[in-house]
């Protein structure tokens, strides 16, 4: 299979006819309406405002019992919202919803866990700390004369984990499990609580494919039990893989319930975004044979002696987006860390031009020209609680138009932040915002104007679609396409195949820190290129599995 | 811009509100005791505001403000300086046995003696962004550490066959002439003595935070470290290198602290009638004042005041320590209304952009609706 970081693989690509992937909503009738007799949830016209905003509007969706249901939208669409809704965290403005047959109002996340609903967050609630099963017992602790009863507790975890093979072990410490581990055990916790209607928030989103392949089999085995399961997802072949329905949510509303079967991941994806998706393609090359960035037997070791990047040499020429694929974790942001002077590496030479930079400080190479587009923005791109102005400063704070000398040019820096909200269209009321304050599509725009800003030569973007919507999505590749043909070389890295086969004049593969295959990008498909990320083997052997 | 003026306005909102908190709380221990609250707050308002306790209050928020300036400038930058009482007791024990030594044209010799000061501070200070760099050692216990190795370390500098001279019941360093010490200037007439003329060395420290945090490059990058340790070093700062600069920088600030009062007041150094625990407050008030120079101005005065006026209340039977209870809570309630605040403002801000975005596109939400 393909594996779970792909986002968006758009199975429709290149359609024999351009209207064939486009389902219009006149075509079939809305399975949601009728057939709410063996309903788990039903939800009837819910509407949530905030001040200023309306974050959900005249939802309907109707959950059967022991199904699936998976519910889909971009980024902003109103799904957290929704299921907060559902879980007592926001009581709707107008709108009911139903639980097995039976109206409910929840005005706290406790009357829902009464009504046997059960979230699991995307960001896991545990403590390192404790133990399986305190951590499981933590807040509905089983007691016997007033001491824990991990007796009946550990008999208890047991049970459900024996009936739905979650495998869990009650004693292990949190700290010592993996992220899948870990996502169980938060199953487990919301079983624990008598939850017959789960609610699981992007649960795919830190898991590695494997993880996702457990998960799934884990899902399918609460569904065996008679388990509701509700999936709130944006990765679209892994909801066409374990969803018994899904529904499309689009600014703020419900758009419609669709079966898998019917739909293709494409026709899924315009659903989401209710227009035609862009497509991520080069026009003619721009390549030169002028090399711009030059990487050598370059060589990372972890702290432990482990290879994270072991001998990597590449050339990225003028005009040239070198494409990297890879399964994620396997030293692309090493890779990545090494070129911008982050992390050092152990032996071998970056070339920027024909300057070797390899100790160079960060901030000699960002001044050299090389420009960067950070995998975490929030970690890495942004100062998310100052104003947008000193955003646009970071990483460029000893270049003008930003500072002059030693000295802050506060009028400078507010022009050329002004600039950028116009040229790359960052929606924002004012350049005096925090970056907090904007959507993660904005951000990210933000971050791609001033990484463009001034001349670079060279620029390393890391996912820089990553989590925006598509309007944004398509501007960014627009700017990637504007500064190839005006020279700039590009590393750009993502987990989006369709973006990298489309955006990328060279595409090499890196499986366990070493590069181990260059495929041509006009030719590969998706399929190929991830089986040859995951080393099944090379498409060059035409080796499809 | 209406946006700062808002943020601002909160934030002194928030500080009154914990005052008057802080000062509800200490009128309840009081009334438990059986005295009267109104009472209590008029003895130390007119004591408070008389010439001479005014002359303290001003002195003793002098020195304040230079520790929590030293403290402010590491706390910009998420680090804990705890250590700046043994910087200053360090550094005041240094400059105060070399300027009673070493002899230097008039002038000359106060700056010489500053300078001395400053680079104690910084030095003591030194250790613990070597071992934070090098080692990785937490600065807050290494300043901690070193506050009490400094105490030990003055108490053998002071031995006779070093620094300590002899004076009555006292060791103290050797005293630094006239020719090294510095002025008061009359700011408060019929007080009966002088106001710190190293008073306008705090305000010079004051204005030179403010520019350099605020209209720098390096201020920026130590307000981008501050908040984000990650985003920073993507965008090219040396972490270890402001690291260690911030430090001593605290430390060189740290040094001047004790300099007031040991080139206008005391003319040497003795480790049992010299201020102590300055460190400590300034810690405090660097909270209070939200790391900002003028709210540190404002933070110190009302620290003074309160230290000083209190001392009536002893007079009258009430425990002058009533006001460590108003000053420990003050800087709780502080810390707990900032951080409302900040995210008060970030919400409100959040909605104000969801706001503005989605009134001029007309109805983003009419489309898609089905039926």
């Amino acid at each position: 299979m393909l594996p779970g970081q792909v986002v968006l693989s758009r199975s429709c690509r290149s359609p024999p006819h351009p209207g064939a992937c486009a389902i219009h909503a006149a075509d079939q009738p809305d399975l949601a309406e009728p057939a709410a007799a063996d309903a788990a949830v039903e939800l009837r016209g819910i509407t949530k405002r905030f001040p200023g905003v309306v974050a959900n509007h005249d939802i309907d969706i109707v959950v059967q019992r022991g199904h699936v249901h998976a519910i889909v939208g971009e980024n902003g669409a109103g799904k957290s919202t929704l299921m907060n809704i559902l879980y007592g965290m926001h009581k709707p403005d107008e709108g009911t919803i139903t639980v097995n047959g039976k109206q409910a109002v929840f005005s706290s996340p406790s009357d829902a866990i009464a009504a046997g609903i059960g979230m699991v967050h995307q960001h896991f609630m545990l403590a390192d700390n404790l133990t399986v099963l305190e951590n499981i017992v933590l807040g509905s602790e089983p007691s016997r004369r007033g001491v824990l009863d991990s007796r009946a507790a550990r008999a208890k975890i047991r049970e459900i984990s024996d009936s739905y093979g979650l495998d869990i072990e009650p004693n292990e410490l949190v700290e010592n499990l993996g992220v899948g581990d870990r996502q169980r055990v938060e199953i487990c916790k919301v079983l624990y609580r008598g939850a017959q209607i789960l609610i699981l928030d992007e649960p795919t989103a830190v898991l590695v494919p494997h993880e996702v392949d457990e998960l799934f089999a884990n899902l399918r085995g609460l569904k065996a039990e008679g388990l509701t399961v509700l999936f709130i997802s944006h990765k679209l072949d892994e909801v066409l893989s374990v969803a018994d329905e899904i529904t499309v949510i689009r600014r703020g509303t419900t758009v419609r319930t669709v079966h898998p079967a019917e739909v293709t991941a494409r026709q899924l994806a315009e659903l989401m975004v209710g227009s035609e998706l862009p497509v991520p393609e080069l026009r003619e090359s721009t390549v030169t044979d002028v090399a711009e960035l030059t990487v050598e037997h370059l060589t990372v070791r972890s702290p432990d002696g482990r290879p994270l990047i072991d001998d990597v040499s590449f050339v990225i020429h003028k005009g040239e987006i070198v494409g990297l694929a890879g399964v994620e974790g396997n030293g692309q942001a090493e890779l990545v860390e090494a070129i911008m002077g982050i992390r050092p590496a152990e032996s071998g030479h970056v070339l920027l031009g024909d300057r070797d930079v390899s100790r160079w400080h960060t901030r000699d190479r960002r001044e050299g020209g090389i420009a960067y587009i950070p995998e975490d923005r929030h970690r890495h791109g942004l100062l998310l609680e100052a104003p947008l102005w000193e955003n646009r400063m970071l990483g460029h704070q000893t270049e003008r138009p930003n500072t002059r000398g030693p000295w802050i040019d506060r009028g400078g820096a507010k022009r050329d932040t002004r600039r950028i909200v116009e040229e790359f269209d960052v929606r924002t009321p004012g350049i005096d915002v925090t970056a907090a304050s904007l959507s993660g599509g904005n951000q990210q725009k933000l971050i791609v104007g001033r990484e463009m800003s001034g001349t670079p030569t060279v620029l390393i973007a890391s996912h820089p679609t990553r989590g925006v919507d598509v309007g944004a999505q398509a501007a960014i590749w627009d700017h990637l396409r504007h500064a190839r043909a005006a020279g700039l070389a590009v590393l750009l890295i993502s987990a989006d195949l369709d973006e990298l086969i489309g955006m990328s004049d060279t595409l090499k593969v890196i499986l366990r820190g070493r590069l181990v295959e260059e495929v041509d990008p006009h030719t590969v498909t998706p399929e190929q290129l991830g089986s040859a990320m995951t080393g099944a083997g090379p498409v060059a052997a035409g080796g499809v599995s | 811009m209406t946006e700062r003026l808002n943020r601002l306005l909160l934030n002194v909102i928030a500080a009154l509100l914990a005052a008057i908190f802080a000062a509800a709380i200490t009128s309840v221990i009081l009334l438990i005791r059986g005295d009267s609250p109104t009472l209590v707050i008029s003895q130390m308002w007119d004591y408070g505001t008389q010439r001479s306790t005014e002359l303290t209050i001003v002195n003793g928020a002098t020195v304040y403000y230079l520790s929590a300036v030293a403290v402010a400038i590491g706390f910009r930058m998420n680090l804990f300086n705890i250590g700046v009482d043994g910087q200053y007791r360090f550094a005041a024990m240094l400059a105060g046995a070399f300027g009673g030594s070493v002899a230097l044209p008039n002038g000359l010799r106060q700056v010489a003696i500053i300078l001395v000061a400053m680079l104690a501070g910084a030095a003591w200070a030194g250790l613990v962004a070597v071992l934070k760099v090098a080692r990785g050692v937490s600065e807050v216990i290494s300043t901690i550490m070193l506050n009490f190795i400094a105490t030990s370390l003055i108490a053998y500098c002071m031995r006779p066959s070093i620094f300590g001279v002899r004076a009555g019941n006292d060791v103290t360093t050797k005293p630094i002439p006239k020719s090294g010490q510095v002025g008061g200037l009359d700011l408060i007439p019929k007080s009966g003595g002088k106001v710190y003329g190293l008073i306008l060395l705090a305000v010079a420290v004051g204005v030179a935070f403010h520019v350099v945090v605020n209209n720098t490059r390096f201020g920026f990058d130590l307000r981008a470290t501050g908040r984000s340790a990650s985003a920073a070093q993507s965008s090219g700062v040396n972490v270890k290198k402001m690291t260690a600069v911030t430090l001593v920088l605290s430390g060189a600030i740290a040094g001047l602290v004790g300099m007031p009062a040991l080139l206008g007041d005391s003319h040497s150094y003795s480790s049992i009638t010299f201020q102590t625990g300055l460190g400590f407050t300034g810690i405090a008030i660097a909270l209070l004042g939200r790391n900002h120079p003028v709210g540190i101005a404002f933070a110190a005065v009302l620290w003074s005041f309160l230290d000083n006026s209190a001392n009536i209340l002893d007079l009258n039977n009430i425990p002058k320590e009533i006001v460590q209870i108003t000053q420990g809570v003050v800087v709780l309630s502080v810390v707990v209304a900032y951080e409302l605040v900040r995210r008060v403002a970030l919400v409100r801000q959040q909605r104000a952009v969801g706001r503005a975005l989605s009134t001029p596109t007309g109805t983003p939400v009419a489309e898609g609706a089905p039926a």
